[in-house]
Formats: C-alpha cells, sequence, structure tokens
C-alpha cells in the first residue's frame, strides 16, 4: 500500500463543511435502533464543542427507504425533502446536517436534480405551497453528521479521555471503517476522500490513533441493499454479502469496526450475530467477534461517556472486549439497566 | 536567388523527425523544436513493437540516419508564443530566440492517460499495479518482472482500455494500440515467466492491423494467455500485497473474482502537454477526442482551421508508428502545397 497515493487523492476530495449553526435532519434508523447515537452527538457538538444544533421535532422522514424500494415516487420524496428545508428556512439556519447516508445521498440527489433540471424545483415549489401554503429556500451548505466530526476531529482530541489504542499494549486498534454507498458513491464528490478511498471515518481513525484496516473488499456493500433485507425472500443475499466483508477483514485481527449509516451499523453488528449462532463463525480476534459502533457512539466513547449511557447495550455484538482494550472500566450489572432494575439474560459468549 | 521558405515543427517524435527530415532534405529551411532533451518521443521509450517485436530503436535509428544536415534541432527548447505577421508567423522561444517562418507544422503527440485517475483500479496506491509504460521500460532496461515483494508473479492480469472508450472519465475514443500491445506484452510476460499465467481483461478485441489477428492466435494457441470479456469494476489489495480484481465475463454471464500478483493497466493515449498547451495558444479547433480538430477528417486530415499551421501524428488523434509517419508525409504534401501557393 502506497500511502503517499492515498493522501494525494484525499487531497482532491475536500468539502465545505460549515463550522457552526446547524440544522439536524434524524434518521428514521438510527433513532430507533441506536437512540443514543443521535443524543450523544447533540450533546457532544453542544456540550463539548460549544455549537448550535437545532433538533426539529416537526421534521419526518426524507422517504428514503421508500423512494429506493420503489414505493415513495420521486415527486413525493422532491416535496418531503422541500418541506424539510422550509422548517429550517423558517428558524433562520441555513447548513443541514444529515444524521443517516441515505438522507444524505436523498437531499444530495434532490439538489443536483434540481439544479439540472430546474423546471423540477419550480414543480416542487408548487407541490409544497400547494400541500402545505409553504415556501422554501435551498441549503447553503448540506452535509453529513460524520462530516462535522470530521472537520472538528482535531478540536475533539485534546478533549478525548481515550485513543483508538489498546490500553495493555500500546499498539494502535485494527480499526475497518464503512462509510456506507450512498455516502459518495453516488457523488464522489460530496464525500470526504471520495468514494474510492474514503476519509471522512479514516480520518478520525488517524487523528485518533488507531490503524485503518483496509481490506479487498472494503468497498463491498454492508448487506443492507435496501430490497436484498427489504424483501424476505432475499435476506439471504442481504447475509452473504456481509459474510463476504467478513470473511475479506478476517486475516487483519480486527478490534473494532466503525460504521457512517446507520443501517449499515445494524446489518454489521446482527449478521455476525446470526453467524455466531447459526454457523459458530467469529471474526474477531481471540474468538470473539467484533463490535461495531456508529461514528457518534466511538467519539463519545472517547471522550469518556458511560457506555451504557450512549446506548452501546442495543448493540447485538457485545461492546465489552473493545472497552476492556479501551481500558474503560465500566459496570455489568448497568448494562442492563431498566426502569425495573437490572434484568440481566442469558449472556452471549462472544 | 529566392531565400529559402521557412518551416517551424514542433515536436521531435517520430512525426515530427519524419517530416521536418523530407523538408529539409527538399532543401527547405526547418527547424525542429524539441522540449526534451532528445529526438524520438515516446517509441525511443518502447522496447519492442508489435506485431513482429522487432526493437523500438530500429525505428528511431532508421529516422535518426535520414536526417539531414540542413535540419536545425533546437532540444530541450519549447515554444512561448506565436504571432501572425501578414502571411507568415513569429514563434517566440523559451531561449527568446525568434523564428519567423512560413509555416508551422503541429506534431506534439500525445501524453499516455494518467492511470490515477481510474481510481477504482489502485494505480499509485497499491504496489502491484502497474502501466504498460512501466512494464515495457522493464523489458527495456532489461530488468526482471518482479511484485514489490521481490517474488516473480504468477498471475499477471493486463487490463484493457485504461483511460479509453469511457464515458466515466469523459474519454470516449480508442487509443488503438492499446489491445494490440497488451497481447504483445502478455507474449513477452509468458516468455520471460515460462510459469506464469497471464489473463487480458477486453471489451472488444480490435484486431485490425497486418498480423494482428495472428499474435492473437498466437498468444492464446502458443502461449495459453487467457482472454476474458469484461471490464473491471474494481482492484483492491489484500494483507499479502496480491491485487483482487472483480470483473464480469461477459461471455459466460458470471461475475468473477480473481487474484493476480501483478496488474498491468493499459494506459491509451490523450493529447499531450504540448498539444493542448497549443490548442490554447492558437485558438485551435478540437474534436471530439479533445485533440487537434482537423479541416476536414477524410480529406484535409492534416490542415488546420488556422491557414499556413498543419498539423501530423497523434496530435489529431490515437495512431500507430505506422500510421503515424504515414500521416507525416501527408502533411508535407499538404506543407508543398501551400508554401508553393504562397510563393506564386
Amino acid at each position: 500500500m502506497i500511502e503517499d497515493g492515498k493522501k494525494q487523492l484525499w487531497a482532491q476530495y475536500q468539502k465545505e463543511i460549515a463550522d457552526d449553526k446547524y440544522y439536524y435532519a434524524r434518521s428514521c434508523i438510527r433513532q430507533n435502533f441506536f437512540p443514543g447515537a443521535e443524543e450523544i452527538f447533540l450533546k457532544v457538538l453542544r456540550q463539548n464543542l460549544n455549537k448550535d444544533i437545532y433538533d426539529d421535532a416537526r421534521q419526518t422522514t426524507c422517504t428514503g427507504i421508500g423512494y429506493h424500494s420503489a414505493i415513495v415516487p420521486l415527486e413525493t420524496t422532491m416535496t418531503v425533502v422541500a418541506r424539510q428545508f422550509s422548517l429550517m428556512n423558517e428558524l433562520g439556519y441555513e447548513n443541514f446536517v444529515c444524521s443517516c447516508v441515505t438522507s444524505f445521498g436523498i437531499y444530495s440527489e434532490m439538489l443536483e436534480t434540481w439544479h439540472e433540471f430546474p423546471e423540477t424545483l419550480e414543480k416542487t415549489k408548487e407541490n409544497l405551497y400547494k400541500a402545505t401554503g409553504r415556501t422554501f429556500k435551498l441549503p447553503k451548505n448540506l452535509v453529513h453528521a460524520s462530516d462535522v466530526i470530521y472537520k472538528l476531529r482535531m478540536d475533539i482530541l485534546p478533549q478525548l479521555k481515550y485513543k483508538l489504542v489498546n490500553a495493555k499494549t500500546g499498539k494502535p486498534l485494527n480499526v475497518v471503517e464503512h462509510i456506507g454507498c450512498h455516502y459518495a458513491k453516488i457523488f464522489p464528490h460530496k464525500g470526504v476522500g471520495g468514494a474510492e478511498y474514503p476519509y471522512v471515518l479514516a480520518g478520525l481513525v488517524d487523528a485518533w490513533g488507531g490503524k485503518l484496516v483496509d481490506y479487498p473488499e472494503r468497498r463491498h456493500c454492508c448487506g443492507f441493499g435496501f430490497r436484498q433485507y427489504l424483501v424476505k425472500a432475499n435476506r439471504g443475499y442481504s447475509y452473504s454479502h456481509s459474510l463476504k466483508k467478513f470473511e475479506s477483514m478476517q486475516p487483519y485481527d480486527v478490534d473494532l469496526i466503525i460504521t457512517n449509516c446507520p443501517g449499515c451499523n445494524y446489518f454489521l453488528d446482527r449478521w455476525q450475530y446470526v453467524a455466531a449462532e447459526s454457523e459458530h463463525k467469529l471474526y474477531g480476534v481471540d474468538g470473539k467477534a467484533i463490535p461495531v459502533l456508529t461514528f457518534e457512539e466511538i467519539t463519545a466513547l472517547l471522550l469518556g461517556y458511560n457506555p451504557w449511557e450512549i446506548g452501546l447495550q442495543m448493540h447485538q455484538i457485545p461492546v465489552e472486549p473493545l472497552l476492556d482494550k479501551l481500558g474503560i472500566s465500566y459496570s455489568k450489572e448497568d448494562k442492563y439497566l431498566n426502569t425495573k432494575g437490572p434484568e440481566i439474560p442469558e449472556l452471549l459468549n462472544y | 536567388m529566392a531565400l529559402k521558405q521557412k518551416i517551424v515543427v514542433i515536436g521531435g517524435g517520430i512525426a515530427g523527425i519524419e517530416a521536418s527530415s523530407i523538408l529539409s532534405r527538399m532543401d527547405y529551411d526547418v527547424t525542429l523544436i524539441e522540449k526534451t532533451d532528445n529526438i524520438g518521443g515516446h517509441v525511443a521509450q518502447w522496447d519492442r513493437l508489435f506485431p513482429n517485436q522487432r526493437k523500438s530503436d530500429e525505428i528511431i535509428e532508421y529516422l535518426k540516419a535520414n536526417i539531414p544536415s540542413n535540419l536545425k534541432i533546437k532540444l530541450n527548447t519549447t515554444v512561448s508564443t506565436i504571432a501572425k505577421n501578414n502571411t507568415s508567423f513569429v514563434v517566440s522561444l523559451s531561449d527568446n530566440e525568434l523564428i519567423e517562418t512560413d509555416s508551422i507544422l503541429i506534431s506534439t503527440g500525445y501524453d499516455l492517460f494518467d492511470a490515477k485517475l481510474k481510481e477504482e483500479y489502485g494505480y499509485g496506491i497499491y504496489d502491484n499495479v502497474i502501466t504498460s509504460a512501466e512494464l515495457e521500460k522493464l523489458f527495456r532496461e532489461n530488468k526482471p518482472i518482479l511484485t514489490k515483494s521481490g517474488k516473480e508473479p504468477q498471475r499477471i492480469g493486463f487490463v484493457h482500455c485504461v483511460g479509453s472508450r469511457d464515458r466515466k472519465i469523459n474519454n470516449i475514443y480508442c487509443s488503438k494500440v492499446c489491445c494490440v500491445t497488451a497481447v504483445k506484452q502478455a507474449i513477452e510476460v509468458r516468455q520471460k515467466l515460462p510459469y506464469s499465467e497471464a489473463y487480458c481483461f477486453y471489451m472488444d478485441l480490435r484486431m485490425y492491423g497486418l498480423s494482428f489477428e495472428e499474435i492473437y492466435n498466437e498468444s492464446q494457441e502458443k502461449y495459453g494467455v487467457t482472454f476474458i470479456r469484461g471490464r473491471l469494476s474494481e482492484a483492491a489489495e489484500n494483507k499479502e500485497g496480491q491485487i483482487i480484481v472483480k470483473v464480469e465475463d461477459t461471455l459466460l454471464g458470471r461475475p468473477m473474482k480473481m487474484t493476480m500478483d501483478l496488474l498491468v493497466l493499459m494506459v491509451g493515449m490523450t493529447p499531450s502537454e504540448g498539444t493542448s498547451g497549443l490548442i490554447k495558444m492558437l485558438n485551435l479547433e478540437t474534436n471530439s477526442s479533445h485533440f487537434i480538430a482537423s479541416k476536414d477528417e477524410h480529406t484535409q486530415s492534416n490542415i488546420t482551421s488556422h491557414p499556413g499551421i498543419f498539423v501530423a501524428g497523434a496530435a489529431t488523434s490515437p495512431k500507430s508508428i505506422d500510421d503515424t509517419l504515414a500521416d507525416a508525409r501527408g502533411a508535407v504534401v499538404k506543407i508543398l502545397e501551400y508554401l508553393n501557393s504562397n510563393a506564386q
């Protein structure tokens, strides 16, 4: 691997990322599967980085899953996207931040379509006005939430309580990053680092002490692929795609997978559990599975937040081996704390 | 006695050498401008030529042997400006010399496609991805073919059409020589590494020239080169530094994943820096392939949109050596017609 070659390429794919005053668009998947991730993202931005970010209860889905499943027509998606922008306009914000990679793809695609085919923008304005009486302006800056963390990674660095380093050996952890297809494969210039050698998460790994693992199936889909999973009969495809990635990364002794997209996080997490249960196959180090964390979760974890308060118990693959490597102390009981007290289930042995 | 008419030839590749030599032998006052420290262009960098594996040096030696003593050759020199002065031109050079000339021949040729632009193939990032020009350099310098770790490669892949016939990078044209060069190089690899396997990943095989089809057949029958019809979707590096390629075999209709020890990218031609510079400097029209447009691609292929400025060789489109030399001779005829009509 010629690292300088990658750096030259990364330099070609940089983009404008606003440094404050964000309007946050939540993710349907992330806020349901990993609700702690969005909460902690807002908290880190507000409390650790002193940024202004608005979380708007009035917003809806971007329609991404329905759109990519051919259920929601393009015109509807455009109108919904226009409404989100209108909500932002109303509050005086101009910088739109998407939590979800699918949403980022949707918003980017709509902006590009309106740019290339201005008549669709006019039609959308008409549709939005007829449906809601609203008007809208385009955002000044549209980014994914990980872009913001990437931009602020060096501001975060001095606040970190832990690094991506094995506390016992002092060696950097082997980290796989997965950015999700819709982050840069649709519009490579809209992703930090481009589509082939993305840097948005790799930049966090570099800055925070980890060792990036570049494995052969790095570019491959996580397995979600929308209709691969949403159509029940196709779920074997979803599983086999994820396995292809796990098999490919296994020789690199991976300590951690960091994801950009909540869908990818779900599948890289869940299908490891399925592989362990159905085939007794584990892909991590020392006979363990590989913990899969979102970029918000790993940021918060390294900043010293309590793993169970940021929702790491929502992952199917236990994160304790990672916590042990990082040297993070935690309460085993608190992981299963609910309103009735701790309810400890049958523990998984990986 | 009338003054000799002058011609400035820009670019000392094989087209420039051939045209300037002929014109000099006809006693015109010719100056050949070459930006590097030697003439011969890309051919002088190559080892052997298709289809008969003759040494490329033979071509250069032949051309040099026919250079008359009255041809003025200026090496390490570039053109700074060109100004029109009635029917003549004033060419300003990087060494501050000014040449007033009656005619100009552009023979600035091509540059090899920058393989880094096909990011998915990993050139400049993966250790064992090289270009066809780099492989040819190994042949020319008689160096062993080795992987980065110093091992003899067992499996070598040749990727056709890198930078050619590719809408993604806006080069829709065929570079004409890459298919048969891949066949030639695959044969040479098999000759040098008899225990290796060679695979060519192609879109179409354009074996249009004399004996091309014969060496294509020979590569399969005698050297066991395998041809797979399909364009690579991506290349990736594994832990051992091997290159994993993904490709669809479009004849079988099956996706494939193969492991190569060395991947050779058959880089095509793009307008050279010199060609692009002159297009801008002279406001020349370009064709759909971004090269210099001829006034008429069939009947006036050496004539540019500017009277008195002619073009030869790969400055108008990708060409093989024999096409380039024939084109240079054609340009000479058109220059003579132009100078004679001006003299009357």
